[in-house]
């Protein structure tokens, strides 16, 4: 009689290739565990406006795959959690499972009265900060599973006491633990992620000095209704509506002094956002400043489709340097046209940073050793027998790709199962 | 079976203090005569949940209406094993959008609670599907190239067995010419190991390999599929679980390439194909003469990226073309070697090759209309060098080299529908129009299915249906595409994308094999039931099943397919007999439901509106308008369906003769960017309406009473004011004249 607690498969990460993996595999039959590490499923692409080229919200896709876990007892779930240690060997390995403090359990009905109570504000993360939200909080409109959290500084003090009343179903627990447990599986899949990159580091950008200049994770908060603005994309300066907008890519990409590698999305990513101004202000100008477009296979055409509209520059040189104009905000971005030879100085209300996905091993490595390549990304697919990596921990990848590869590892880690 | 139903309605979340609860639950007893009707202030806590288990325990309650919260949330703690579970929505959709403790607002609720009564007069919990015949779990792999052979080999490491057919008569497709590749990491030119893995294959004894074969055809549907392949001239019946589609591709042809880029003008001009053909051979040579190259060009884009040609980016080229000048130039680094691109599309750690190229001495020249001149026997390349900003002339170039893109051996054929309207001539004009997918009669897989033998492309041939989210979703159940008949791809993606398709392969014989549904309802165990004794044979649900999952007899009776089925309900909106139902969904069961709404007379000037909207993006966006505590108009009746292709149009004649006044439709977008999750069901809906506004007119009965939207699950900011517009103007057009009638 085989042991089979040992079989299941364990998937790291709930953004879009961790959630496929863990569905896709379940689906097969399989007992999975997905753990990630914040307040809920989905990842990057939950913080997304739409995705290119469709111009479609990712909480399409993401609600039938939270349907999908809804219906599937074979997936089981723990958000706030984060791996620690694994140990073993394939079909057996060990893994300890750190889980921090919700301060929230199971009993949230999520009927927002705990944030109703509280006046204490943090900044909202998932904004990327450039908004405050109450410590008692529901992560995002659409977040599954939809339970508020209890930031720790209100469980500290002695507010949280107050908004722990508030709650007519004594789900606050203000002494909540971290805690950790146990799980034995078979194999593992590693689908951890991305950052985008310290946009501080680009020290000639203007980022961090110059509230104008954001980056491209950031427009898409300002894109969207669940946004800081609603949706309404404003220069973060004073709210004025932008009429010139530059897109300023491979911002440290394809750059051997931050990143040598592209991070193959950022071109479509700057078209898509392009249209989001187009559609909000039908007279605004904007630039991209690009080396290469890459618009590979299909996605073609929405760049073809782009380069159609008039008030769409795409202007071929790298930007140099960003430079606040003083007194009104506006932004001076030094360019060199390297059709025309010529040093540009050029003028825009808000510039876009594309920064790039810094994999999140290169950060946050697995805590068993892999192998790495010269960027941090897992050099395989198999990392080590029984060990599967996923997604833009492996190489920088769209939805689809990441999808792609959830569906690929979750197949791998059946071959696991299989083998014991 | 015998239904004993009770009601429990939760208290918590404010919905006992906005609600009149005495009086909704005399609703439940007196109108829908419930025997058990109980409230509980926490019915989602632990002692809630143990109320509905002791009554279904001790009381034999076995159908369960939970009027609470959205179905959305609370999806673990409300379900009960063999009990019938149906949620009453009022907490999101009544108390949190709406003013507490007032007239239209219990009204909303006791409507709401009627209806899922009425629903569940004829809702009875689903039994799964056996087919009759035996069901296999073997998978049909058709291609024996890179992607074929690596799908094969998964799927036998996973246990499955394989039959394998190649057309070709031994293994390897492409790569089988080709010498060195490119892939991860990306710091060098590998050696191509093919051979390893064609032997992998054939050494595996899971694995049968059929070489020379041919798929003659394809019956059946997952888990039951019958495929007749030809080999030496014999034919051989094989039964199989799914089919992964992995036939690859074929080079642009260099003939339809315009002529400045000199195909055929001169030997000296070869494509990227003919190159590896070259490499193979031995050394690279100058094809005229088999002299030393000492200039060779490589010229991008050659027909890719081209609106007269394949408007799609190849992918590839840029790698191959690398690959191919570091060749040259490693051959001999005298040599001086050019590349002309429009833009170079390395992404990824791939950026690194780039860097290794221009390390080797390749130069790059940008350039978007690059010419290759011919005269006396030479070739020359003429350009306009961006970077330079100048014209550059390439004198003594010994070999051009033109990147041809990929075709996928899908986009080959001629037009199913175009060949079938001849062979068939014009049919009755009164029938619906239904789009029609894009298949080309490309002799691959040959389906016997009556909507064409070979998958629906979406753009260009590619095969596929939702590439952005479930890019291995086809629209024919349990065929997935992989590599480059899939999207343009090199061997480092298709190795991986042959991975996954066979995930999804394995996963539909898991499924299937069990009796569910694959995805979007993945687990779902209801299917369509035909009461064939009506069918009056009109074909409209064959023809309109998004997933093709009906054939037709030869006098016009649809036979479904049940394993091939989706369970969208396309065909059941689109039967004009009604013929069509689920266990748990169907149109005498949405009827009930419309029956159920109390209308009031048109002097208490309450209009009644019937929302039916799609149950995965629409109904959730209803939701957040609740959760966000927006507002919107109390007279609505929200249904949500699986999909608003099922949308049969005896509802809306229901709703309007019994006084509703009107109808609101909400949908998801159609069109090339389309969001339905069955590809077409929006679509359907929103042509099967166009039917039914001229019926309105012939009837003097407004169409403006009916109306059709389509929202996304993200547009909760703009929905209330489009219900609240839509309410206004039925006011206008004023009551429907059929009430009370």
């Amino acid at each position: 009689m085989v042991n089979t607690v040992t079989q299941s498969i364990l998937v790291v990460g709930g953004g879009m290739s961790g959630l496929s993996a863990a569905i896709e595999a379940a689906e097969a039959g399989h007992e999975v565990y997905l753990v990630e590490k914040n307040s809920y499923l989905g990842g990057r692409v939950a913080q997304l406006h739409q995705y290119f080229p469709k111009l479609c919200p990712p909480y399409c896709g993401l609600e039938i795959n939270f349907r999908r876990i809804k219906n599937n007892s074979k997936v089981r779930f723990f958000t706030m959690a984060e791996v620690e240690s694994i140990s073993g060997k394939e079909g057996d390995f060990d893994v300890k499972i750190k889980m921090s403090p919700r301060y929230v359990n199971e009993k949230c009905t999520g009927c927002g009265k705990c944030a109703e109570a509280c006046t204490m504000e943090i900044d909202n993360p998932f904004n990327y900060n450039m908004d405050k939200i109450k410590a008692a909080y529901l992560p995002h409109d659409m977040a599954f599973p939809q339970r508020y959290v209890v930031d720790p500084a209100l469980a500290k003090s002695p507010e949280g006491l107050k908004v722990k009343d508030a709650c007519p179903y004594d789900a606050i627990e203000l002494d909540m633990q971290p805690k950790t447990f146990d799980l034995k599986v078979a194999s593992v899949v590693w689908a951890t992620g991305w950052t985008p990159y310290d946009a501080r580091k680009l020290d000639t950008l203007g980022f961090g000095k110059c509230p104008n200049v954001i980056t491209n994770v950031m427009m898409e908060r300002l894109a969207s209704f669940g946004g800081p603005t609603q949706g309404k994309i404003v220069r973060p300066s004073d709210g004025k509506e932008p009429q010139t907008v530059g897109f300023v890519q491979c911002a440290g990409s394809r750059d051997e002094n931050h990143m040598g590698f592209c991070s193959s999305i950022c071109c479509m990513a700057s078209m898509k956002q392009a249209t989001y101004v187009r559609e909000q202000y039908p007279d605004a100008k904007i630039y991209i400043f690009y080396i290469d477009i890459r618009a590979i296979d299909r996605l073609e055409s929405f760049y073809v489709k782009l380069k159609e509209d008039a008030n769409v520059e795409f202007f071929k040189g790298k930007v140099a340097k960003i430079e606040e104009e003083a007194g009104t905000g506006k932004l001076v971005l030094r360019v060199e046209d390297t059709i025309s030879g010529s040093l540009n100085q050029i003028k825009v209300d808000l510039a876009v940073l594309a920064t790039g996905m810094q994999p999140n091993t290169s950060i946050s490595p697995v805590p068993t050793p892999v192998p790495y390549d010269d960027y941090g990304f897992i050099a395989s697919i198999e990392a080590k027998p029984g060990l599967f990596a996923a997604g833009c921990t492996r190489t920088p990848a769209g939805v689809s790709e990441s999808v792609q590869d959830g569906t690929a590892a979750a197949l791998k880690a059946i071959q696991s199962v299989v083998r014991r | 079976m015998d239904k004993k139903i009770a009601v429990y309605i939760c208290t918590g979340c404010g919905i006992g203090d906005a609600l009149d609860i005495e009086q909704l639950s005399g609703v439940a007893t007196s109108d829908c005569k419930v025997p058990v009707v109980k409230t509980h202030p926490n019915l989602c806590g632990a002692e809630g949940v143990q109320v509905i288990k002791d009554d279904i325990a001790n009381d034999g309650v076995n159908t369960v209406l939970i009027a609470a919260c959205s179905q959305r949330v609370m999806y673990d703690v409300f379900s009960f094993e063999g009990t019938i579970v149906d949620r009453v929505n009022l907490r999101e959709q009544v108390v949190w959008s709406h003013p507490a403790n007032d007239e239209d607002t219990q009204m909303m609720a006791e409507d709401y609670l009627r209806m899922s009564a009425g629903r569940m007069k004829q809702t009875e919990l689903p039994e799964p599907y056996k087919p009759d015949q035996e069901m296999s779990k073997d998978i049909l792999v058709v291609g024996g190239g890179v992607t074929g052979m690596t799908a094969s080999l998964e799927a036998a490491k996973a246990g499955y067995q394989v039959v394998l057919v190649e057309k070709e008569n031994e293994l390897g497709g492409f790569q089988k010419g080709v010498t060195s590749t490119v892939t991860f990491p990306y710091k060098e030119v590998t050696k191509n190991d093919i051979d390893t893995l064609i032997s992998a294959v054939k050494g595996n004894d899971k694995i049968k390999v059929v070489t020379g074969g041919k798929i003659e055809k394809i019956q059946g549907g997952p888990c039951v599929f019958n495929a007749t392949i030809k080999q030496n001239g014999s034919t051989n019946d094989q039964r199989v679980g799914a089919v992964v589609l992995a036939a690859g591709w074929k080079p642009y042809d260099p003939e339809k390439l315009d002529a400045k880029l000199g195909y055929g003008a001169s030997p000296n001009v070869i494509t990227n194909v003919q190159f590896e053909e070259r490499a193979k051979a031995g050394k690279i040579s100058r094809p005229s003469d088999g002299q030393a190259v000492k200039t060779a060009a490589f010229l991008q884009c050659a027909g890719s990226r081209d609106p007269e040609h394949l408007p799609y980016c190849s992918s590839v080229c840029c790698f191959t073309a690398l690959k191919q000048a570091i060749q040259v130039k490693q051959q001999d680094p005298k040599s001086n070697v050019f590349v002309f691109y429009k833009e170079m599309r390395t992404p990824g750690q791939g950026e690194d090759f780039f860097r290794k190229a221009q390390q080797e001495g390749v130069i790059f020249v940008r350039a978007q209309t690059p010419e290759v001149i011919t005269s006396n026997g030479k070739l020359a390349v003429e350009a306009f060098d961006e970077l330079l900003g100048d014209k550059i002339l390439l004198d003594d170039v010994d070999m051009v080299v033109l990147a041809t893109g990929m075709v996928p051996v899908t986009a080959f054929g001629e037009d199913f529908k175009a060949k079938k309207a001849e062979e068939e001539e014009k049919e009755e004009k009164d029938k619906v129009e239904v789009p029609a997918d894009a298949i080309l009669v490309s002799d691959v897989l040959n389906l016997e299915f009556r909507q064409g033998p070979e998958l629906p492309g979406l753009q260009y041939g590619f095969p596929d249906s939702h590439f952005i989210c479930f890019p291995y979703e086809s629209r024919r159940t349990g065929i997935y595409a992989a590599g480059p008949v899939r999207r343009p791809m090199g061997i480092a993606n298709a190795a991986e994308d042959a991975t996954g398709a066979v995930m999804k392969a394995i996963q539909c014989i898991e499924l299937t094999s069990k009796g569910m549904a694959v995805h979007p309802r993945a687990g779902d165990m209801s299917y369509p039931e035909f009461f064939m004794q009506r069918c009056t044979q009109c074909k409209r649900c064959t023809e309109e099943c998004p997933f093709g999952a009906i054939n037709e007899d030869e006098k016009g009776n649809p036979l479904p397919q049940p394993t091939r089925c989706r369970r969208c309900s396309v065909c059941m909106g689109a039967c004009p007999e009604r013929i069509i139902s689920f266990k748990n969904y169907s149109v005498g069961m949405i009827g009930d439901i419309i029956k159920s709404i109390n209308v009031p007379d048109e002097y208490e000037e309450k209009p009644r509106i019937l929302v039916l909207c799609c149950e995965n993006d629409a109904y959730p966006a209803l939701d957040m308008i609740g959760l966000r505590r927006m507002t919107f108009n109390a007279w609505m009746r929200m249904i949500p369906v699986r999909c608003l292709g099922s949308l049969n149009l005896v509802w809306i004649a229901d709703s309007l003769s019994k006084g509703i006044d009107g109808i609101f439709l909400l949908g998801c977008r159609h069109g090339d960017n389309y969001q339905c999750h069955f590809v077409k069901g929006s679509e359907l809906a929103s042509i099967r309406l166009s039917k039914v506004k001229e019926t309105l007119d012939r009837l003097v009965l407004e169409s403006d009473r009916v109306r059709f939207e389509t929202v996304s699950i993200t547009d909760y900011d703009k929905l209330p004011a489009m219900l609240d517009e839509f309410a206004e103007k039925l006011v206008e057009i004023g009551p429907n004249p059929y009430k009370g009638y």
